[in-house]
């Protein structure tokens, strides 16, 4: 079978696997031995592809464009790559974080169905396809995000669902359109089409539905409320993979259409960039307004998901790959944030600001593991977050857009204020209740190991950066240039 | 037929905004059903209409011998139909479960904070 | 429900209904029919009878739990889908084979394909049938 397709057998073959287990206690080694096969099978497929070959299978050996394509390039294994890694971070974690309740409800096989989807989408070389694998994603994340029964889930689960269910009607509908005005609904064939064709209304129409669509996905101003109102309240391995992966599929819904499908008309882009601009700084102004410390981070990924959509509209090579360098660096950050908070959580009894504290005290090394990706969040060098902003803000200066580069600036600044409160507060000041009212709560390995590794990748990626850089320039070569992937979808001979 | 579908579309379209941003969420859920026809009806017009002419094959032929319809649109918009029908029992659920728990379905009426119980699932 | 006329006529109809999903299952290939729409026309039959009786009394008729026969198709369903590449063709490619096929006829022709409808019928019917009971035991 074709390396593509290992990534998306493993978790469906898990999911099944959980399932029958999951009255048994097994089925959470089961989640892990399955995140890790997914991992070391996007391992070898980002091996593959990383001299700049791209793979593809046409499912059922139907010939594109007739059949479903999945296709692998630079970015597509990337990503794929992260969510394993991602996967069996949170895998790991949630084997103490997820209770005997949760496990029978199903939550490991909800998750595994979730990696299922996530892959899925990075994968698929075709439109409609990428919708059957954003409604398996959704589907599973309703099923997580309501597993936890409390008053506050099911407030922020309306938002969400409701918000996410728009998204996909406008996705489908735009895809309906599409399809009428081409014929056809595989991404590489779409761009051959459409190359061929004169700018119309239609297509404006497209455009508009998509951006929306994704837009909603990956939470961008002004359609992001349904995430700060959602995320602080399932369990925490649920809110890590959610903050993790789930927005960041949006975001490659955007790069992966606006580029290798259909190059962004400048209108849109400008518009596109406002938005953006308008997201990191809205972001990082609710975080500082935030008490909670999973609300502070829900708006710091409102703020960073405008920092890769910025790298999408400034529409330069050197942009986008600022872009790529951000998704990937954020989603292992961002994870990781919500895996300590979770941990924090445990260890000091609640989550409000004002109600916590003494942890620095308490567990010096959680501070530094804390520390690491809150840094790296802020841009710090040499973390991993230093050179994702600095690619980004050297390729604003290139295009000579002052603001753009500015506000990346200042937002990196404001970053650091609520890291710092959170800093401050939890870990600096003394446990309201007294110090003593931490001792004895331990830390489990299975929280230590996720946190711990994550941390140390954030720090590879800062230290070691230009394998990275050199893997993303040549992604971001493959999105400008289609040609590749088109050879590679439809075999040279477009019919 | 196109036009007239098309505007039915355009007539669902609006219906289903309406009662979605009513802000009570049965309205919604009344809004989503439409809006999913909606889309489903612009996959399937899209495709263009031909009346009366199934897509299949006749025995011992190996492509259709008529012009036939588009089966392509029917395949997405089975697939779409399924997935609404999931996405919306979900729903349907959610709202049962909210009602029971916050004893009404506003999305606007505040709700004061208990922090406290988030993030468990012990 | 308590109607006399309607219990009866449930039962009539619970082994029509069950009989034409499998009628709709198999010819499903080369005419109208299939996997999918024979688990909604099996699904309404349990529905119809849960109408008449029972959840309890349903799930005791239906045997297993339908989320473990929902699960159980969808394997069915990858499996046939994976019997491809373990034949050396693409994924979800159609594995055939004619039993006794002459030189006039092909023959029985059993499928991967087949196996990925019936995986499909399971998985409908035991999905909506756990959706509408769990919605029954919560109204």
């Amino acid at each position: 079978m074709s390396p593509v397709l290992w990534p998306l057998v493993i978790p469906f073959v898990g999911a099944i696997l959980c399932f029958m287990t999951r009255h048994t206690g097994i089925d959470r080694w089961i989640s892990v031995a399955a995140a890790l096969a997914h991992t070391v099978v996007s391992i070898l497929l980002v091996v593959e592809v990383a001299d700049g070959s791209i793979l593809a299978v046409q499912l059922g050996d139907w010939p594109a464009p007739f059949g479903i394509s999945m296709v692998a390039d630079g970015l597509g294994a990337a990503m794929t790559l992260i969510t394993g890694i991602t996967g069996l971070a949170v895998a790991v974690y949630s084997i103490s974080d997820v209770g005997q309740r949760a496990a029978f409800s199903g939550f490991h096989s909800l998750f595994q169905m979730l990696l299922a989807g996530v892959t899925g989408a990075f994968l698929t070389g075709d439109l409609f396809n990428l919708y059957v694998w954003f409604e398996v994603m959704l589907i599973s994340s309703f099923g997580l995000l309501v597993l936890n029964k409390g008053r506050d889930t099911l407030r922020g689960a309306m938002p969400y669902v409701a918000l996410n269910l728009i998204s996909t009607i406008f996705f489908l509908t735009a895809v309906g359109l599409l399809y009428g005005l081409t014929g056809s609904l595989n991404m590489a064939h779409l761009r051959v089409t459409l190359d061929g064709l004169e700018p119309s209304m239609t297509l404006s129409w497209v455009t508009l539905l998509l951006l929306l669509a994704f837009g909603i996905k990956s939470a961008v101003f002004p359609l992001f409320f349904w995430l700060p109102a959602a995320y602080h309240t399932p369990a925490f391995s649920v809110s890590a993979i959610f903050a993790g992966l789930l927005t960041k599929v949006g975001v490659y819904a955007l790069i992966r259409t606006f580029t290798t499908i259909m190059p962004l008309e400048p209108l849109f882009a400008d518009i596109l960039l406002w938005c953006a601009l308008l997201t990191m700084f809205v972001g990082v102004i609710g975080a500082a307004a935030q008490q909670e410390v999973r609300q502070i981070l829900s708006f710091h990924i409102v703020s960073q998901i405008g920092y890769m959509v910025l790298g999408l509209a400034l529409n330069s090579r050197l942009a986008l790959i600022g872009a790529m360098f951000y998704l990937i660096h954020h989603i292992i950050v961002k994870a990781n944030l919500f895996l300590v908070a979770g941990v924090i959580h445990r260890v000091t009894g609640g989550s409000q600001l004002k109600s916590i504290g003494g942890l620095y005290a308490a567990q010096p090394i959680l501070a530094i593991l804390f520390l690491i990706p809150a840094f790296s969040l802020a841009g710090f060098p040499p973390l991993s977050g230093f050179w994702a902003k600095y690619v980004l803000i050297q390729a604003s200066m290139e295009l000579s857009d002052w603001i753009a580069a500015g506000t990346a600036l200042l937002v990196g600044l404001l970053t650091i204020y609520s890291m710092t409160k959170i800093w401050g507060e939890a870990f600096w000041k003394p446990h309201p209740a007294g110090d003593d009212a931490l001792h004895g709560k331990g830390i489990a390995w299975s929280a230590w190991v996720p946190i711990g590794t994550l941390a140390a990748l954030t720090v590879i990626i800062g230290l070691f950066p230009s394998p990275f850089y050199a893997f993303a320039e040549m992604s971001a070569q493959s999105l400008l240039d289609p040609s590749g992937y088109i050879e590679a979808v439809l075999g040279g001979s477009a019919p | 037929m196109d036009a007239l579908l098309a505007g039915l579309i355009g007539l669902l379209f609006a219906a289903a905004l309406y009662q979605m941003l009513s802000g009570h969420f049965l309205r919604f859920l009344l809004g989503l059903v439409l809006i999913s026809n909606a889309a489903t009806m612009t996959v399937f017009v899209s495709g263009r209409l031909t009346i009366g002419a199934a897509p299949l094959i006749p025995v011992g032929a190996d492509a259709p011998v008529t012009e036939v319809a588009n089966a392509l649109p029917q395949a997405l918009v089975l697939t779409a139909i399924v997935i609404g029908l999931g996405l919306f029992a979900f729903t349907l659920f959610l709202a049962i479960r909210t009602f029971r728990r916050l004893g009404h379905l506003n999305a606007n009426t505040p709700l004061p904070q208990s922090p406290a119980k988030n993030g468990s699932l012990k | 429900m308590n109607s006399l006329i309607y219990k009866v006529g449930a039962n009539l109809l619970f082994g029509i209904l069950l009989v034409f999903s499998i009628f709709m299952l198999l010819r499903g290939h080369n005419e109208p029919g299939g996997g999918f729409i024979g688990g909604l026309i099996g699904a309404v039959a349990f529905i119809v009878y849960k109408m008449s009786e029972n959840i309890a009394a349903t799930k005791k008729v239906l045997r297993v739990n339908p989320e473990h026969l929902a699960v159980f198709g969808l394997t069915i369903a990858l499996a046939a889908g994976l019997m491809g590449p373990a034949l050396g063709e693409g994924v979800f490619a159609g594995q055939w084979l004619f039993v006794g096929g002459t030189e006039d006829t092909k023959g029985w022709p059993i499928s991967s394909v087949l196996l990925f409808d019936i995986g499909v019928y399971l998985t409908v019917l035991g999905a909506i049938v756990a959706l509408v009971l769990e919605m029954e035991r919560h109204l």
